[in-house]
């Protein structure tokens, strides 16, 4: 049990280190307009990243395929017909739903 | 008076995002209470806030791996967010100390909301949209840490799919306000070089590489 409270403690520190290193490193340095630019691409390289990741990652690793795709293609339909928010996220939940049952 | 309307917007925001998250809470809580306890998964929920770092960490202790090995894969899937405490830092206020605090506020659906595609970011919608969906992660765990085995898994309602869909809601919106022909670019190789490291990558190493791709930005 030890070795759990050591890893959750470790993990605390580790991880406030990690977001807080950007202010203890820069302070109130002002970014030059590269950086700018570099910074502004920065969340559509992260999404990008993430929606094939969150889509793709097999548990713990490794590239699988299953019915998250076909959620993630729904999502993707509802978005191109321009419906609300709300509502591509449920077909999206309700096509992952209704392939897993199938499958 | 702006400041607590942005606060207000980032929570509004946020909201879509509150169910799957608190699934996500309970799954956890569920698969982590045999393996480190109820308590130590709710207080992990509670002062580490990374839901894919704690799942990797607590899948090397199931697996029989030590304190250095769970920590490592913890924070390697946490590495993704020192480029975007990096990208955050000049748009919050004060000393070193106040922003340090403030950007702990920092996780995906936050940073991605209070961008405002300029490289600026709204410090009102990162902490306001941090907010519902943390009571939600830690709410969600220690749900799932008491009633355990009772609760129907996440996956056979589709929550999962919940994630992604979210994000490319995103980014659908971000393209369509500001994409150019460069975001385009860093769309396709972010996509790319997480499809190629998935398959050979340690868990969380495919995300952190990917956000390379915004070094595009460098070419005028």
């Amino acid at each position: 049990m030890t070795a759990v409270w050591a890893t959750i403690g470790l993990l605390c520190v580790g991880t406030i280190a990690i977001k807080a290193a950007g202010p203890l490193v820069l302070g109130d340095r002002e970014p030059g307009g590269r950086a700018l630019s570099v910074i502004a691409l920065l969340s559509p390289a992260v999404l990008a990243a993430l929606i094939v990741y969150q889509t793709f990652a097999g548990h713990p690793s490794g590239l699988t395929v299953d019915a998250r795709v076909a959620g993630l293609a729904a999502a993707g339909a509802g978005l191109a017909a321009r419906l609300p928010m709300l509502a591509v996220m449920v077909l999206a939940a309700a096509v992952t739903a209704a392939v897993r049952a199938l499958g | 008076m702006q400041r607590d309307s942005s606060l207000r917007d980032g929570m509004r925001a946020a909201l879509p995002l509150t169910l799957p998250v608190l699934a996500f809470g309970i799954s956890f809580g569920v698969v982590a209470q045999p393996i480190i306890g109820g308590l130590a998964a709710s207080v992990m929920s509670a002062i580490v806030i990374a839901g894919a770092a704690q799942v990797a960490a607590v899948t090397v202790i199931d697996a029989g791996g030590g304190v250095a090995a769970a920590v490592a894969a913890g924070l390697l899937m946490n590495a993704r967010f020192l480029p975007m405490s990096f990208a955050v830092t000049p748009s919050l206020r004060g000393r070193r100390s106040r922003q340090a605090l403030e950007a702990q506020t920092i996780v995906d659906a936050s940073f991605v909301l209070a961008g405002r595609g300029d490289g600026t970011f709204s410090r009102g919608m990162l902490i306001g949209s941090w907010t519902p969906q943390t009571v939600a992660w830690v709410g969600g765990t220690v749900i799932g840490v008491l009633l355990g085995e009772l609760i129907p898994d996440p996956q056979t309602l589709g929550l999962d799919a919940l994630f992604p869909a979210f994000f490319l809601t995103l980014l659908v919106g971000d393209v369509r306000s500001s994409g150019t022909r460069r975001t385009y670019a860093v769309i396709g190789l972010a996509a790319a070089i997480t499809v190629a490291l998935l398959p050979v990558a340690p868990a969380g190493l495919p995300v952190i590489v990917a956000a390379a791709a915004a070094l595009l930005g460098l070419r005028r």
